[in-house]
């Protein structure tokens, strides 16, 4: 039995190796503050929230896939939490009643398991009921699935079945064991047998005339005895007692499933709940295949910035089919940044199954999402500041692939114009080179000059807008780079270069 | 002569050193050895390899018996000899930790059985295999001639008279609450079968193993001891020939062979290590060890490299360097990941192992009989320590130039690269000067280029890339002078971020 609400054909793993990058995307992007939202103090959630958005999924129809049930799940929103409610009840009951197979003995691990059984027998009953009631108002192919197989694999006569079995293990009439002696004249070969007599009472006949038997009585102050005859038992029954164990994980596995994956849909109803209340919009985004270049939408805004403020934030709008570079120039606190932030967190929602935070939006996948930005300090003072910018920027070298996209935000900007746009030329040209989509923000001139006047056809410029009076707009227009120098001083006050 | 260890042949036996030089994680020494002796943790292996020979006789006395033991047959004789007296030594300490006698017996005849059947086992293999150092002939003459003596036989054929009346002993135990009954066996069919079957249904992905270990031997508790009592009742006469064997035989592991026993897994645990990468096509060889300073060596290769690189499809580059008088150092230049570190550490790693009297990576060699090695590698950086970083490598520095000598052998890798050019640039030249004066031994990769042309003293090595394709490494070093490189994009390219770095380095 498979949940597979995340993947058509695969659970999620409980433990995903995050991209390497995962704090930087964390700190450029601003995530907690979407993830807060999601997960609405569940650290659960939160944890779930943030597996999925940074595990992005590179194929169109996987992400489909998530997007139809979670269309499922917003049109169903109270059966939705309903069902997420099983595996957190099989969670409470663990608690309360100190259920589990913790023991290292067979005989505590059979009973343990025996009683976790009984437990979920309960509990996948009642799932088994919504299925029956519900299954019919969910379209998408996840869900539909779903229901189908709790449907034909939670049948009565499973139930039935299991019940049976449970009651056989309690072995009240005895245990038969036979032996031999093995090396240093200890018991070994110890195999549970089966008594020739069906007799309930054999116990009391197998004292046959073929052998003499000699008995021993536990005297009852003999704890230590009574223990070691324990662990002969133990060692008879461990066989037995491993697979009932085993049973026994096998649907507590199915159950903990279930709630990681749902998780990740709740946070999305948690979150679409948020944005409703802000009056934001919603939209389920348009993937294509990584090879293509799509880049357009209307009304995107920054998600982690409107949740922050909460209220309603500009949004963009902008038509970059076709190109594989985005130049953002112009003025200081014109929203460049919340415009770059606002790229990178479409990207990572579209591509984990999510709605993003537009009127509308279609993107290609990418292989992967980074995000180079100027750090407002260099707290490890163990090298320039140039020196620590090209550091990180040779991770993601190390790290990046075709097809994927990358966020530059004043990045190399830490030299004097000359050096830093030759550097930053050098890496655009060769990332360009390798299919790699690239946004970059930047207030170097002469490099973003450099690609206007080449009149790349895979190029778009934008620039932030600001009114004549001086004030902004924090919108985004497409225009060629100016020549402005607005922080060009500050750099070098704070960076102390030479010029 | 007799015969008194495997490791030497002379009468002043070295003594072990416990502790790991201080140069071994440099090299990557620590995880070749650590890996050599993974699986010997009995042996304590490591203080043999933690002990450099100083003298070349014992160097060849050692790298004889290594040839011998090179051959199959040998060395299966031996792991298996081993082998038995790994559980020997097990059972024993075993008998320790026991409370009943019945149960100590019973694992004492276990010892002696396995340690009768290791002795012949090695006394006929021995006879009927060819050896030629002077180590296996001595323990072959040894071992005949024990063998053969009377104590030993009686010891034999006595051990397993008593085992086959135990082994034929069977019998059924019945439990209930507080209570157990032990008769002879009636051969009633396995239960445990018959309802793993019937849950078999439950099945559906790998979960966790529930079956406890139950660990058997770790003694016996006074219940399984009533039971073992009332079995000795039930078949009374083979635990009384337990109890005669007992008294009459209390002693039987011979010293020497005991010391042998640890001795000889130095050579199966190097020769076992180094098995899988001659397999794979790589050679070794046994040295030249001695006084000359010409030391040269074809196709080195890297140990630790090489055994990560184990079952992978990257194949091993193998190197080759050679210093004619009155040549001492080796400065390696070159592009980054070119494999100058791993250049550093072959040199140093194939003088270590020489001097162990161990196979060294390579087709050929002569190496150099060094007193100390000495190693600078550029630390992990620690954050809370920055700004003293370059006060303690200079402070590193001058303890190895004060402390070595012209016999030692130094080896420097990219010390200075994270200070400014122009004072790594000062600082190499002096220490530069230093190191020639001592006349010793050194490899020292930096990106210093014009480091590569002091002096007489100095050779050039650089890492080199393929001609038509700039941006592939062929991870060999190169005698040849150092390319130069202009300063321009200097930062991007130590950070390998030029235009053509990314184009390498960015797989489609």
């Amino acid at each position: 039995m498979n949940v597979f609400l995340m993947y058509r054909e695969r659970d999620l793993d409980p433990k995903p190796k995050l991209p390497a990058n995962e704090a930087a995307l964390m700190q450029d992007l601003e995530l907690n503050a979407l993830f807060e939202a999601m997960a609405q103090e569940d650290k659960f959630l939160f944890g779930v929230a943030k597996q999925a958005v940074l595990s992005s999924l590179d194929n169109p129809d996987a992400i489909r896939y998530r997007q139809e049930i979670l269309k499922d799940c917003l049109k169903n929103p109270a059966i939705v939490r309903q069902i997420y409610q099983i595996p957190l009840q099989s969670i409470q009951n663990k608690q309360k009643h100190w259920m589990g197979v913790f023991s290292r003995y067979p005989g505590a691990i059979l009973s343990g398991a025996v009683e976790m059984l009984e437990m979920f027998v309960g509990l996948l009953k009642e799932l088994k009921g919504i299925a029956d009631e519900h299954a019919g108002e969910f379209e998408s192919e996840g869900f539909q699935r779903f229901f189908a197989m709790i449907k034909q694999e939670l049948g009565d006569e499973y139930f039935a079945v299991v019940e049976n079995h449970l009651k056989e293990l309690k072995f009240r009439n005895g245990v038969l064991l036979s032996a031999e002696l093995g090396k240093g004249n200890e018991g070994t070969n110890y195999l549970l047998r089966k008594p020739n007599s069906k007799d309930p009472h054999w116990m009391n006949r197998v004292f046959s005339k073929k052998s003499p038997v000699y008995s021993f009585t536990i005297p009852s102050r003999d704890d230590h005895g009574a223990r070691a005859l324990g662990e002969l038992r133990d060692r008879g029954i461990n066989l037995v007692a491993n697979a009932v164990a085993q049973s026994a994980d096998h649907i507590d596995s199915f159950l903990n499933t279930l709630r990681l994956e749902l998780a990740f849909y709740i946070g999305c109803l948690n979150l679409s709940e948020q944005l409703a209340g802000l009056g934001e919009p919603i939209a389920f985004p348009l993937p294509v295949a990584s090879h293509e270049r799509k880049h357009s939408f209307a009304g995107l805004y920054d998600v982690c910035l409107a949740l922050t403020m909460k209220q309603k934030v500009v949004g963009n709008m902008v038509d970059a089919d076709g190109k594989d570079l985005v130049i953002i120039t112009g003025a200081n606190q014109g929203g460049k940044s919340t415009f770059l932030r606002s790229i990178g967190l479409a990207q990572l929602m579209m591509q984990c199954g999510m709605f993003v935070a537009a009127d509308s939006f279609s993107a290609n996948v990418c292989g992967g999402l980074f995000t180079h930005y100027k750090r407002e300090e260099d707290t490890s003072m163990k090298s320039g500041k140039l020196d620590e910018e090209l550091g990180r920027m040779s991770i993601i070298v190390a790290n990046i692939a075709s097809d994927c996209l990358v966020l530059f935000n004043e990045s190399f900007a830490a030299t004097n114009e000359r050096e830093g746009s030759e550097i930053a030329r050098q890496i655009v040209n060769a990332l360009l080179e390798k299919q790699i989509k690239i946004f970059f923000v930047t207030h170097q001139y002469e490099f973003a000059h450099s690609y206007f006047d080449q009149k790349m056809k895979k190029a778009i410029f934008l620039r932030a807008e600001r009114q004549l009076d001086g004030a902004r707009t924090y919108k985004l227009i497409p225009g060629e780079p100016l020549q402005t120098s607005y922080g060009e001083d500050l750099y070098h006050k704070i960076f102390g270069t030479n010029q | 002569m007799t015969f008194h260890s495997i490791l030497t042949d002379s009468e002043d036996i070295q003594k072990e050193m416990a502790e790991q030089p201080t140069f071994f994680t440099d090299l990557n020494l620590d995880q070749v050895i650590n890996a050599i002796t993974a699986k010997k943790q009995e042996y304590n292996l490591k203080p043999f390899f933690y002990t450099p020979l100083r003298d070349s006789a014992t160097i060849r006395c050692r790298q004889e018996v290594m040839q011998d033991l090179e051959d199959e047959t040998l060395m299966a004789h031996i792991k298996t000899f081993a082998e038995k007296m790994v559980l020997v030594r097990r059972y024993l300490g075993l008998i320790e930790k026991l409370d009943f006698d019945t149960h100590k017996k019973g694992w004492y005849l276990e010892a002696v059985l396995l340690y009768c059947d290791a002795v012949s086992g090695l006394t006929n293999d021995l006879s009927a295999t060819q050896v030629k150092s002077r180590g296996f002939l001595g323990l072959r003459e040894y071992v005949g001639h024990y063998a053969h003596s009377h104590g030993f036989k009686t010891l034999a054929a006595e051990v397993h008279k008593v085992k086959a009346g135990l082994a034929g002993v069977k019998y059924s135990v019945i439990l209930r609450t507080g209570r157990l009954s032990v008769r002879r066996d009636e051969g009633e069919t396995d239960y445990s079968v018959e309802v793993e079957k019937t849950f078999e249904k439950f099945k559906q992905g790998t979960v966790k193993d529930y079956r406890v270990a139950l660990y058997e031997g770790s003694g016996m508790n006074h219940i399984e001891a009533k039971i073992l009592e009332f079995v000795a009742r039930l078949y009374p006469e083979p635990f009384a020939a337990l109890d005669r064997f007992f008294t009459q035989h209390s002693h039987f592991v011979d010293e020497t062979l005991r010391v042998f026993d640890r001795e000889i897994q130095f050579y199966v645990a190097y020769l076992e290590y180094i098995a899988d990468l001659k397999y794979k096509g790589l050679t070794f060889c046994y040295p030249e060890v001695g006084e000359s300073r010409e030391v040269f060596v074809s196709e080195a290769f890297d140990l630790a490299l090489a055994s990560s690189l184990l079952f992978s499809q990257t194949p091993v580059i193998c190197n080759d360097f050679a210093l004619h008088n009155p040549e001492r150092i080796l400065i390696v230049t070159g592009p980054n990941q070119g494999g100058k570190t791993t250049f550093a550490r072959t040199f140093g790693q194939l003088h270590y192992l020489a001097s162990l009297g161990c196979l060294v990576p390579g087709r050929q060699a002569r190496l150099f009989l060094f007193d100390q090695i000495f190693t600078h590698f550029e630390r992990e950086e620690d954050i809370r320590n920055l700004s003293g970083k370059l006060q303690d490598d200079l402070t590193r520095i001058h303890a190895i130039i004060d402390r070595a000598t012209s016999d030692s052998i130094l080896i420097m890798n990219e010390i200075f690269s994270s200070t400014s050019l122009k004072d790594a640039v000062f600082l190499s030249r002096e220490i530069m000067t230093r190191v020639m004066k001592l006349d010793l031994l050194c490899v020292w990769v930096t990106f210093i280029d014009e480091m590569a042309s002091m002096s007489e003293k100095t050779v050039s090595m650089v890492s080199t890339v393929v001609p038509e394709n700039p941006a592939e490494r062929t991870f060999k070093i190169i005698r040849k002078p150092a390319d130069g490189l202009a300063y321009a994009l200097s930062l991007a390219e130590k950070h390998r971020l030029t235009y053509e770095h990314i184009k390498e380095r960015i797989q489609p």
